[in-house]
């Protein structure tokens, strides 16, 4: 009975949360919405023996991914309300509702698919692709989920795919730096200078600035 | 036996809800910093379902690729980010529609 409301309330987190996030006018609302989704899915995640990774989901998504996007938030000084209602792509918006509600009734039949193959009625194509699906009542098959075992399964099958992410970490650090980063022209004076905020880099005298 | 039980499809069912709003949220907003959190929402959706799985099947590769995906989604917010800060220096008002001034 515990798990049922340890689900209800970190669902009920998780949901209004997101929903916050899609819909708060101020950037910075939908940042801490966002920590909110994140904790709640953290705490399932401890519901589920993934302790592991529940603490890598609070300390790299809560402690540095909505850092990070507060910083920029700060450093933009775009924390004013947002226009929520732009008419500007209709097509668009007609995608969105397709998506939404279109989604919403796959869930519903996906869910209940769900639920018919883990009670044992069509077993047979999990077992072809080599699952062995457990009796439907049985408690979750006690397996190693601590750091030694997620650690033997990343540093044995999937070290390639480990060594890619170091380089795709490094050329996104070394790409971020190159964006980021104000140019500065051939005096070495910084370019924008005089135009405060709002003046482009030289190299973008883009063609926003031109319909401006 | 309480009757009420948390099972696998409770986790699918809530993981695809936060994938959908974020999905609905990432084409209904303009702001490209909150289009960003959307598409970590999604994400946490995904990986919710991932975990899920791997809680059902007995499975540790499960919590592996939750390490994947969270490293690949610290990247893309990084360079994601870097654009934002880029673009809107430029122009400050910018909006995910302005971009399209960059097809020139």
């Amino acid at each position: 009975m515990v798990e049922v409301v340890v689900f209800a309330v970190a669902g009920a987190a998780c949901l209004v949360g997101a929903v916050g996030v899609v819909l708060s006018r101020n950037p910075v609302h939908a940042a801490l919405m966002l920590v909110m989704t994140l904790f709640g899915i953290a705490v399932l995640f401890v519901a589920l023996q993934a302790h592991f990774i529940a603490a890598v989901q609070v300390i790299v998504y809560a402690g540095a991914i909505v850092v990070l996007f507060l910083f920029v938030i700060m450093l933009l000084g775009v924390d004013r309300a947002a226009e929520l209602s732009l008419g500007a792509l209709p097509a668009q918006r007609w995608t969105a509702a397709a998506f939404g509600f279109g989604g919403a009734a796959v869930l519903v039949w996906l869910v209940a698919a769900v639920d018919r193959i883990f009670k044992g009625a069509h077993s047979y194509e999990l077992e072809r692709a080599g699952i062995v699906v457990t009796e439907a009542d049985a408690p979750a098959t006690s397996y190693a989920t601590d750091v030694s075992a997620i650690a033997r399964s990343l540093f044995s099958d999937y070290v390639y795919a480990f060594e890619l992410t170091s380089l795709l970490l490094i050329v996104a650090v070394i790409g971020t730096v190159i964006l980021a980063r104000r140019s500065y022209g051939a005096d070495g004076r910084r370019a924008g200078q005089h135009g405060g905020e709002s003046a482009p880099a030289e190299s973008g005298a883009t063609p926003q600035e031109a319909r401006q | 036996m309480s009757g009420l039980e948390v099972t696998t499809g409770w986790y699918l069912t809530l993981g695809a809800m936060l994938f959908l709003i974020g999905g609905t949220g990432l084409l209904v907003r303009r702001n490209p910093l909150i289009m960003l959190m959307c598409v970590e929402l999604m994400l946490n959706g995904v990986n919710l379902s991932f975990i899920a799985f791997a809680d059902r099947f007995g499975d540790v590769h499960g919590h592996t690729v939750v390490l994947f995906v969270l490293v690949v989604a610290a990247a893309e917010v990084v360079v994601g980010l870097g654009l934002v800060v880029a673009v809107l220096r430029a122009s400050p008002r910018a909006t995910a529609d302005d971009l399209s001034a960059l097809k020139g």
